[in-house]
């Protein structure tokens, strides 16, 4: 059951499992609805996390959107009310690209780090986007589809190329 | 002469193999406002307003503070944790964590398990807390399988995390005890655990990264006479905890480095998304066990405890409680204990009896099917999450109907409690600094899988 009355531009209420609420979202509608909803009592950003549907490409969302090869997704939680929020940002295909909740929930800096080091989408307005888990000059991002699992050579400074 | 050579030769490839690039603690000029006010932990001064550049200190010259690298390998830092401080004297003004150092990329290697062999790799993740983790896991995977859970597999479950609970903040009262120069607590914190890690062993076969909560129930039952171990492990914590109480709640020099350091308020908590013990020092009563039940915890006793000022001291007593109020639930799980099956029954998430493999053809299929390809979960995604020693430990899990998870995502507790480390730093000493890592009770493989 939604707590907001009037949803934002791009934003498709769907059934979430594991969540009170859930919504997809075009980047463009993905902050005023996190917005509303932290305006609506949800106190907490827990998660935020990427999702890389390469394998699926035709996979089901609701009719007004079109399912994008990244997702980003944010579960936010709500003390007084006892209960959690999924958002599904469909983030982009081959330059996944979303705005930044750094200025709503100061906690989620750590989380969007990482979900650039690892899938590659770009936060905007993040306050410093480096990589936080790996190395700096690695190459790629680990946890897209395409990114090879097992049989990589191990990329360390002393043997890297010169 | 010759050695100094060497030195200088060996000092600049140091430089640059230990470089983290722009992952490090860059000067106050070469530092975006936004990024300051992180590393200066000016959490609700982001609420929209405009960052005020002369409260954050921007001019000051880089002569008069100095930039300090501790660790990886700091004993203070509980693992790899690599900590950079802008030092005024001693008092700390800005700092970064620099992390990654134990990253084994375990949510890919997730993605290339069967269902089955899963738990074995989320449980080296918190490796203090195997069992939540498994736990964590499990209910992810059987929300989407939609199966139910034997009532005594519950039980058994809730048991072993209370359990679990226990050994980990024995396991931070040891090693927070060494941090401020108290070895005495040290050696009794491992002591006590050593009885639960035996217990764990006689039980699983393994003292640490159990694989024992699976996906469908629990691994094994538990042992002949297991309500005698219980029975003396509570006995012994209810007659040890008291003694911790008086060795350290009423020293002097122990309260001094503990009382109204690093205080964090609840709207800072909140707003950095920390959870907790560390959320429930400043007087939010979140636990999840409580306002969210999961397994069995609604129907058992237990007080939430919280803290009142946010400081080092709230979060040691809160701890302490926390194992007298697991204790009382490991009691009511002992006096309640359901009989029956310990896992579920559903042939295909569960492999037939051993006894039954050379009798029944259907039996062999299912135990070759499961131990080869493994079930198939249905399409779909799920959130849950447990309350683990150190907060809300969350799996966000997404499956396309195959026998591996095609997404698992771990919300680690030490991760987003980590970034509230900068805000509880600032203002205070170095000598603090370690306390406060240490209360903070971060476990670096729960923070970079």
């Amino acid at each position: 059951m939604s707590s907001l009355e009037n949803l934002p531009d791009g934003v498709v209420e769907v059934a979430g499992l594991g969540a009170a609420e859930a919504y997809v979202t075009e980047p463009s509608g993905y902050v005023a609805l996190v917005s509303a909803l932290k305006d609506s009592g949800y106190e907490m950003c827990v998660d935020l996390c990427g999702v890389d549907y390469l394998e699926h490409p035709g996979r089901e969302v609701p009719d007004a959107l079109r399912a994008t090869r990244f997702e980003v997704v944010v579960t936010l939680l709500s003390l007084s009310r006892r209960q959690r929020a999924r958002v599904r940002v469909l983030a982009g295909d081959d330059e996944p690209r979303v705005d930044s909740l750094f200025s709503l929930y100061p906690g989620v800096e750590g989380f969007e780090r990482e979900t650039y080091d690892l899938f590659g989408v770009v936060f905007d307005g993040h306050p410093e986007l480096t990589r936080i888990l790996l190395p700096e000059e690695w190459e790629g991002h680990p946890l897209r589809k395409d990114y090879g699992l097992g049989r990589v050579p191990v990329q360390f400074k002393e043997t890297a190329p010169q | 002469m010759r050695s100094e050579v060497r030195e200088v030769e060996r000092l600049e490839p140091l430089v640059v193999e230990t470089s983290e690039g722009s992952q490090e603690l860059a000067p106050r000029r070469a530092t975006s406002p936004g990024a300051l006010a992180v590393e200066t932990g000016s959490v609700l001064r982001l609420d929209g307003v405009t960052l005020d550049s002369a409260s954050l200190d921007v001019e000051r010259p880089d002569d008069e503070t100095m930039i300090v690298n501790m660790g990886p390998v700091h004993p203070s830092t509980h693992g790899v944790l690599r900590l950079m401080l802008e030092l005024d004297g001693e008092v700390v003004l800005r700092s970064k964590t620099v992390i990654g150092y134990l990253h084994t990329g375990m949510e890919k290697t997730g993605e290339n398990l069967s269902y089955v062999q899963g738990a074995t790799n989320v449980t080296r993740m918190d490796y203090l807390a195997p069992i939540l983790n498994e736990l964590n896991y499990s209910l992810a995977v059987e929300a989407l399988l939609g199966i139910e859970i034997p009532e005594r597999a519950t039980w058994i479950r809730m048991m072993m995390s209370e359990l679990n609970r226990v050994s980990s903040h024995l396991i931070w009262m040891a090693t927070n005890g060494m941090d401020i120069g108290s070895t005495s607590a040290m050696i009794y914190g491992f002591r006590e655990r050593e009885l639960i890690l035996a217990f764990f062993e006689k039980t699983a076969g393994l003292r640490m990264n159990l694989n024992y909560v699976r996906p469908g129930g629990v691994a094994a039952d538990l042992p002949d006479g297991w309500e005698d171990d219980v029975v003396a492990i509570c006995d012994n914590l209810e007659r040890r905890l008291p003694e911790y109480d008086e060795l350290l709640t009423g020293q002097p020099i122990f309260r001094q480095r503990m009382e109204g350091v690093a205080v964090i308020s609840a709207e800072e908590a909140i707003a950095l998304g920390v959870t907790g013990p560390v959320l429930r020092s400043t007087g939010v009563a979140w636990d999840l066990r409580r306002t969210m039940p999961y397994l069995a915890y609604d129907q058992v006793d237990f007080d939430v405890i919280v803290g009142t000022y946010g400081d080092n001291f709230d979060r040691y007593a809160l701890r302490l409680n926390e194992m007298y109020e697991s204790v009382r639930i490991i009691r009511q799980c002992l006096e309640r204990m359901p009989s029956g099956d310990y896992r579920s029954q559903d042939p295909k998430v569960t492999p037939p009896p051993r006894a039954r493999i050379g009798a029944s053809m259907e039996a062999l299929i299912h135990h070759f099917k499961l131990f080869t390809e493994g079930f198939h979960v249905p399409r779909g995604e799920v959130y849950s999450a447990v309350e683990s020693p150190r907060g809300e430990l969350g799996c966000y899990l997404v499956s396309d109907d195959g026998p591996r998870p095609y997404r698992l995502h771990v919300r680690t507790p030490s991760f987003a409690n980590l970034h509230a480390l900068p805000l509880m730093l600032r203002g205070g000493t170095v000598a603090d600094a370690v306390t406060v890592i240490s209360t903070l009770d971060p476990v670096m493989g729960d923070v970079d899988r």
